[in-house]
């Protein structure tokens, strides 16, 4: 292991870190929820009654972001690299993973730790380590963007 | 005014994901090249969310009813299984391949990123496959 001194930004992820933090904050204080974004998003896909709106407001809050950024004037948008065989392969499996584990970056990551949940703990341990495997394996048998 | 509410937070949420690098999917990998050259800053970006919401979690566990009046749930309501085991480590492979999680993938449609639609369709697919797979290992 040898640290990437270059690209490190401990501040501007701390501070993008505690806006995240604010939002979770915000949902659980006012609508006494879990913010995870994959089952927010996994919801819409069989809306019940009464059950679609909210989760569009704050999907569409997700991203009105850039386009916010954009007129702040200050973020450019990142480069995506991957052939669309590996982003297809790659969301197939974010999505079916973080169906069947109930939970991603956001839900277990962030809120699930936030509340001290072991299952949530055993979740991020998981899918942290079992992404640092992948990338690793991407780059030493030459497959992955 | 709650459709607000959820709007504005998805909006701070989608800036603070910006702000924090996590939107950059070659930042997210060279977090997860712990093997490589690594960039240990998103470990920054958890650090301070969990922070904040652990404080206001805290605050919330003490109440009964959110500020809009729905019941606030904290604890965990199903045990640890194979599901969860399973979904997390296939979730994690998905990440690293592309360096994309849910919220920053669906962030980067607003930048009218083509290549984040494909992911996110290909998503809600997988979310699709899923519920038929739990659903016939259910019957």
């Amino acid at each position: 292991m040898v640290i990437d001194w270059i690209d490190f930004t401990p501040l501007e992820s701390l501070l993008g870190g505690l806006l995240v933090g604010l939002a979770a904050a915000l949902f659980m204080i006012f609508h006494g929820r879990i913010m995870g974004v994959s089952g927010i998003f996994g919801g819409m896909l069989h809306p019940l009654k009464g059950d679609f709106f909210w989760r569009a407001a704050f999907l569409l809050g997700l991203m009105v972001a850039p386009i916010v950024a954009h007129l702040a004037g200050s973020i450019s948008a990142p480069k995506i690299d991957g052939s669309v065989f590996q982003l297809v392969t790659a969301g197939l499996l974010v999505g079916f993973g973080t169906a069947l584990g109930s939970g991603c970056t956001s839900g277990h990551g962030v809120c699930g730790i936030a509340r001290l949940s072991p299952r949530s703990l055993l979740a991020t341990v998981l899918f942290v380590t079992s992404g640092m495997v992948t990338v690793w394996a991407a780059r030493s048998f030459g497959f992955g963007g | 005014m709650r459709r607000l509410s959820e709007f504005l937070i998805g909006l701070i949420f989608g800036l603070g994901l910006m702000i924090s690098g996590m939107t950059n999917p070659s930042k997210v990998k060279g977090f997860l090249d712990i093997a490589g050259n690594w960039d240990p800053s998103l470990a920054f970006v958890m650090g301070g969310a969990v922070i904040v919401s652990l404080a206001a979690f805290r605050l919330a566990a003490k109440r009964r009813e959110s500020l809009f009046g729905r019941v606030i749930m904290l604890n965990d309501t199903k045990p640890i299984d194979v599901k969860l085991i399973a979904g997390s480590v296939i979730f994690g492979i998905g990440w690293g391949l592309s360096g994309f999680c849910p919220g920053p993938a669906i962030v980067s449609l607003g930048n009218g990123e083509w290549k984040a639609a494909i992911f996110v369709a290909a998503m809600a697919g997988g979310m699709v496959l899923a519920g038929y797979v739990t659903r016939s290992s259910k019957g």
